[in-house]
């Protein structure tokens, strides 16, 4: 049973839950483990929450929910937590070109550690990454788990624009850029893979909890998965995790 | 379906409404009105649910020709609107012929009005909500702020043929300004400042910025020291959280605030003060004062209350509308009922606490 968790106000109509200030697979699941069962309360007065690294966020409506009841929902979920079954965790395979124009900064992260581009790519692409959150903008995860021969710290000057699809590194994390926006990543690669698709139910590919595998492919797949993407007949490979 | 055009989108309009609640795990926005609370009093004047669309504006405002005969109010900020010309007021609700063209003649006090309309605005709902979020072209009319050449669908007016009317009183208005006090909640990062960076938080005054909008507001001036680093290892926003970063200066985190931030939070403001920051515009200062939770509760209740009061639909509170020659011009007052009358009708004690009440 994990420690009971800090307990914060964030404003007049939201808590925060926090089981740590660490990034953690087992702090993180206890996070997640509390928003599945308080979500599943189905209470009125609980409008949203929302899992981070550490920490839930219970958005609440005070005039349908006191303080102190809430309080106690979150207590008794909390004594709960060992015994909550989540949600089966699946694996998917983000298929990536990388370097090149896909990635411009992986010959830097090779330079910095001494490596080869290929070794590099050996490694990020050697793991499966842990969804720890949803966040910044639409669909982009925050996978954490980097190996440390490839963690790289982020640019000192940020891009004003990087492209839809991006795959970078900073320091021990890894993520995917679902939309262009500005940042300041290491960009390894990219992904023809749409991680936000209104079309979809959910618009996402993989929620916190899940995992993401990276699939080196080569830029003449990468065309061939684009079109599929565009002709809306692209099916992603999905894997319950072992 | 009727529609609005748009004749001129001005500075910047867009479709919001409440917020798109629900998505924030996938990384979506919330977005919605920056000023929930006069949204909410327009959708009220109009016999719109509380969900309902409307119209953000922005500064300038937009100009917009009425395709049909459509019942509307227009709240929050006072950019001194005009129906074909002559002035009309803001917080009650009028009548507009089919033909009519609503511009605005220039910004008077705060920053952001809204337009409701009877059967609100009817943009597809993406992920339950109308609201815009521009950055990622998500929701409202095509993603974006409207503009020129725009034909935008009203829904069909659910309130019926002969609404009944609802003027706010003059001195139930809000008044915005050029300066405020607002109320704060403490944290959830507070313990992350030294006794003197809280102390200068809750001591100086701060001044918006340009560098503001609908992410957050950035305030300028004595910076509020950390004593543990500015950075924290990300979590969830709210609405109105005051994020200092390792400049020190104060942003108040908006509508269209990204749902997880690595910035430490030293305050949130309580939602009945949102308005306030909604409604600044750069240069004017703002003091921060902090409350207990309970207290929090009770201004939202009493905000909320507040809004329940306009109740145009309700039988017995008000009286029909007399229009004269169908035009928007402002209707003789005897056609409206006082905000504060139907306050006091529905507390049933006669009870006119103004002070009391969390207005703007």
């Amino acid at each position: 049973m994990p420690a009971p968790p800090r307990i914060r106000p964030a404003g007049d109509r939201a808590l925060v839950v926090e089981y740590g200030v660490a990034i953690d697979p087992a702090t993180n699941r206890s996070v997640r483990a509390l928003g599945c069962l308080l979500d599943g309360l189905a209470h009125p007065g609980l409008v949203e929450t929302v899992p981070t690294y550490r920490s839930l966020m219970v958005h609440y409506d005070p005039r349908r929910v006191s303080l102190s009841e809430l309080r106690r929902l979150i207590d008794e979920a909390h004594d709960r937590l060992d015994s909550v079954r989540l949600p089966p965790a699946k694996v998917v395979d983000i298929p990536t070109v990388y370097g090149g124009a896909y990635g411009p900064d992986l010959a830097d992260v090779a330079a910095y550690h001494g490596l080869t581009p290929d070794e590099v790519v050996t490694i990020h692409a050697g793991s499966e990454y842990l969804v720890y959150m949803m966040g910044f903008t639409p669909g982009f995860p925050y996978l954490g788990g980097v190996s440390p021969r490839i963690s790289t710290p982020r640019l000192a000057t940020p891009r004003t624009l990087v492209p839809a699809g991006s795959v970078g590194i900073a320091a021990q994390q890894t993520g995917i850029y679902p939309t262009a926006s500005p940042g300041g990543w290491r960009l390894l690669g990219r992904t023809p893979v749409r991680l936000f698709d209104l079309s979809r139910t959910p618009p996402v590919l993989f929620e916190a909890g899940d995992y993401v595998r990276f699939v080196p492919v080569d830029a003449d797949h990468y065309g061939t998965i684009q079109n599929a993407v565009e002709a809306r007949t692209f099916v992603p490979v999905v894997r319950p995790r072992e | 379906m009727p529609w609005i055009d748009v004749l001129d989108g001005g500075m910047l309009t867009t479709v919001q409404d409440t917020g798109r609640a629900g998505s924030q795990r996938y990384g979506v926005p919330v977005s919605g009105a920056m000023d929930g609370f006069a949204l909410r009093a327009a959708n009220r004047l109009v016999g719109n649910p509380a969900g309902a669309a409307g119209l953000e504006m922005t500064l300038t405002g937009p100009e917009l020709r009425f395709e049909s005969t459509a019942i509307v109010a227009i709240t929050g900020a006072d950019l001194a609107p005009q129906i074909d010309g002559e002035p009309v007021a803001n917080w009650r609700t009028l009548r507009v012929r089919a033909g009519s063209v609503l511009s605005f003649a220039g910004v008077r006090d705060g920053l952001r009005a809204y337009l409701a309309v009877a059967g609100g605005i009817d943009v597809p709902i993406v992920l339950g909500s109308r609201s815009t979020y521009t950055r990622s072209g998500l929701g409202g009319f095509d993603g974006r702020a409207l503009r020129t050449g725009d034909r935008v669908p009203v829904g069909e007016n659910q309130s019926g043929l002969s609404p009944k009317m609802f003027a706010m009183p003059a001195h139930e208005v809000p008044r915005y300004g050029h300066a405020c006090t607002v109320r704060v909640i403490l944290g959830p990062q507070d313990d992350a400042f030294s006794d003197d960076g809280r102390g200068t938080f809750l001591d100086a005054s701060y001044t918006l910025t340009t560098q503001s909008d609908r992410i957050g507001c950035r305030f300028q001036g004595p910076p509020i020291r950390h004593h543990a680093g500015a950075d924290i290892v990300s979590d969830g926003t709210v609405f109105g959280a005051i994020q200092v970063s390792g400049d020190g200066m104060p942003i108040v985190l908006m509508a269209d605030r990204g749902t997880t931030g690595g910035y430490t939070k030293i305050a949130t403001v309580i939602t009945a003060d949102l308005t306030k920051i909604a409604q600044a515009i750069p240069g004017d200062r703002v003091r921060f004062t902090a409350v207990d939770l309970e207290a929090a509760h009770t201004l939202f209740d009493q905000q909320e209350s507040w809004l329940d009061a306009i109740d145009p639909g309700e039988a017995g509170h008000v009286e029909e509308a007399v229009f004269e020659e169908d035009s928007g011009a402002p209707l003789a007052a005897g056609g409206y009922q006082s905000l504060a009358d139907a306050l006091a009708d529905r507390h049933g004690d006669g009870s006119r606490d103004r002070d009391a009440r969390s207005k703007p």
